[in-house]
């Protein structure tokens, strides 16, 4: 995206033509971008006018965004007062942030551990294979991963408890037991999307100039030496340009993931109850229109704000890989 | 490229690798196995690698005439097939807009597209949106909200467009060629790589969903495969309902087999695409997350 900045540079040095000019002048390169930017309008656009809600005791009888602007019982910050006020908003808040580090310092770990173990591999068809297989979890949906999560640690049937028994322990009721949870999700989480991301680390890895590995082999370096002294430091920037977008994301919880993971199971709240599946709830659930979407709000302006900062930090680091 | 000896390094590495490709693979075979156990010897023994005695039952139910999954199936499908299409057309016709350097005013088009993705205003005005539209209990509530338009997909096919070499559209004006005809006969064509990309992403999406049916839709009848999957993980009287439908009321439900056959059936799509998803998929993720 930084392409539209030098595009914008360049057209600034040249007189700008008017608008219309430029639409009549354009007019089908304007109108087949119509559907999207319709779709865009409608959908996000549209909605920024709603986020008054948050401030407001939501009446079921403003229907229409006309009557919630003008005819909208206004009550302040009481949704936000409510919210904070309320022991959720610490545990939600905590649990977002706590699963979205734990994802991003176990994925990249792992996905890079792959991709250098990936990267040393000389038998084409083992790369092939082992590649195609390690990306199948990736194209399945988190209702599916439900499914093996429960085959691996359902309590009566489940895999896990079968060996339990077989040694002669105690079997465990995994889905009420909140304290394993995180391990839990940060385990599907890696068997999901580990493959995927350390294909995506396997790409920067294989752009690397051989000529560097002679070198270093010519030094006498090992390849234990040459992973650590010229694959990391080189796979650096596309480290950190990964990390950082996800540092950019870590408000926003993976519903797909813990809604189809844990589902309504309130036993396990306290560890996996995230911002984006108690504003569903709340909405779904108990119809809590205004409180919803404030937490919403709440979870959008600190979201824009760590994509600014995020991108502020990779701007310094590698001017290439800043998102704006 | 340069000779390396094998070392027992390398089959270490070796060793790791394979073990973590098993691990990607086993429970899949798990759920195949189960979802073909009978489902006593699922009571007795637990989920199992080596199935007592094999039982297509569950497949039976599902494949009945008039069975929920098949509809909800039926329902993935032309969801996925309508949106992907309209997916490809929206993205692709506003990709070209973007790259179109005759097109002054492109930059500040492509702001209006990626304001919303570093600050959207969440799920209620989304929802109250959707239902202001009509999008609620219908098919095309399944279609059209969340889905349908990508903007993420939309810099992918732009960037792709703005990397084929200008002299393609000047000398094409030479010749006489309007705007139409050089989207049509030259650009599109030539991007038919890229829209492949974002059609696997968009059909991924729609095929994987049940954010839209979890929201927008209450009609039984309406449910794509996975929300169904997704509720039957809870729900015993929908397995009833399928053995009603069948006519088959003298065996005991099988309750497990069933969850385990329809999460398989779920996957086939996908294993259908793989050849696709391998080539198109994975370059675009890798072209999308890694520049240059």
């Amino acid at each position: 995206m930084s392409k539209e900045q030098d595009t914008a540079a360049v057209s600034c040095k040249r007189k700008k033509t008017g608008f219309i000019k430029d639409v009549v002048k354009n007019k089908f390169s304007y109108l087949i971008a119509l559907p999207a930017i319709i779709y865009t309008f409608l959908f996000s656009y549209m909605a920024y006018p709603y986020l008054a809600l948050a401030f407001q005791n939501y009446d079921y009888r403003n229907n229409t965004i006309w009557d919630i602007l003008f005819h909208g019982n206004w009550v302040g910050l009481d949704n936000f007062n409510f919210f904070f006020k309320s022991q959720n908003a610490f545990r939600v808040t905590f649990n977002t942030l706590y699963l979205n580090i734990l994802f991003i310092l176990a994925g990249t770990f792992v996905s890079i551990l792959l991709a250098l173990f990936l990267s040393e591999l000389r038998c084409k068809w083992f790369m092939k294979t082992t590649q195609s297989i390690m990306l199948f979890p990736n194209y399945i949906s988190w209702v599916m991963v439900s499914y093996i999560l429960l085959s691996l640690f359902s309590t009566e049937y489940g895999l896990v408890n079968s060996f339990l028994r077989i040694l002669g322990q105690d079997t465990v009721n995994w889905y009420a037991t909140p304290g394993v949870w995180p391990a839990i999700l940060v385990f599907m989480r890696i068997w999901k999307g580990a493959g995927m991301n350390a294909i995506i680390f396997l790409a920067s890895i294989t752009s690397i100039d051989l000529a560097l590995y002679e070198a270093a082999a010519i030094d006498g370096a090992n390849r234990a030496q040459m992973m650590r002294k010229v694959t990391l430091p080189l796979i650096m920037p596309t480290i950190i340009i990964m990390t950082l977008l996800s540092l950019g994301k870590i408000m926003y919880g993976d519903f797909g993931m813990i809604y189809a993971l844990v589902g309504d199971n309130g036993m396990l709240y306290s560890t996996t109850d995230i911002i984006d599946t108690y504003v569903f709830r709340a909405l779904r659930q108990v119809g809590d229109v205004s409180q919803s979407t404030a937490i919403g709000l709440f979870q959008s302006v600190i979201g824009f704000i760590m994509v600014f900062g995020s991108n502020w930090l990779a701007r310094k680091f590698y001017p290439d890989g800043a998102l704006f | 490229m340069m000779r390396r000896k094998y070392t027992w390094g390398n089959f270490a590495i070796g060793v790791v690798i394979t073990l973590f490709t098993i691990v990607c693979l086993l429970p899949m075979v798990l759920t195949a196995v189960v979802s073909i156990t009978n489902e006593t010897a699922i009571m007795k023994n637990g989920y199992s690698f080596f199935p007592e005695e094999v039982s297509f039952y569950a497949y039976q139910l599902i494949f009945s005439t008039g069975s929920s999954v098949m509809r909800g199936y039926v329902i993935s499908i032309f969801v996925t097939v309508a949106g992907t299409i309209g997916g490809i057309v929206i993205t692709g016709l506003a990709g070209y807009t973007l790259s179109n350097k005759n097109v002054e005013y492109r930059g500040a088009l492509g702001m209006y597209f990626f304001i919303p993705m570093v600050f959207g205003a969440g799920i209620v005005p989304w929802y109250l949106i959707c239902s202001a539209l009509h999008l609620r209990d219908n098919i095309f509530a399944l279609i059209v909200p969340n889905l349908l338009f990508n903007t993420f997909n939309l810099f992918l096919v732009r960037n792709f467009m703005s990397g084929l070499p200008d002299s393609l559209r000047e000398s094409a004006t030479i010749d006489g060629a309007n705007d139409i005809t050089i989207a049509f006969k030259i650009y599109f064509p030539l991007a038919v790589p890229v829209l492949a990309t974002v059609g696997l992403f968009y059909a991924l999406g729609y095929w994987n969903d049940w954010w839209n049916a979890i929201m927008l839709v209450d009609d039984k009848k309406l449910y794509p495969v996975q929300y169904l999957l997704l509720q039957l993980k809870s729900q015993i009287s929908m397995l009833r309902d399928l053995q009603y439908v069948s006519g088959a009321r003298t065996q005991a439900p099988p309750t497990e087999s069933l969850k385990m056959a329809t999460s398989i059936i779920t996957v086939g799509p996908i294993v259908l695409l793989y050849p696709f998803l391998q080539r198109y998929y994975v370059n675009g993720l890798v072209v999308g997350s890694v520049k240059g």
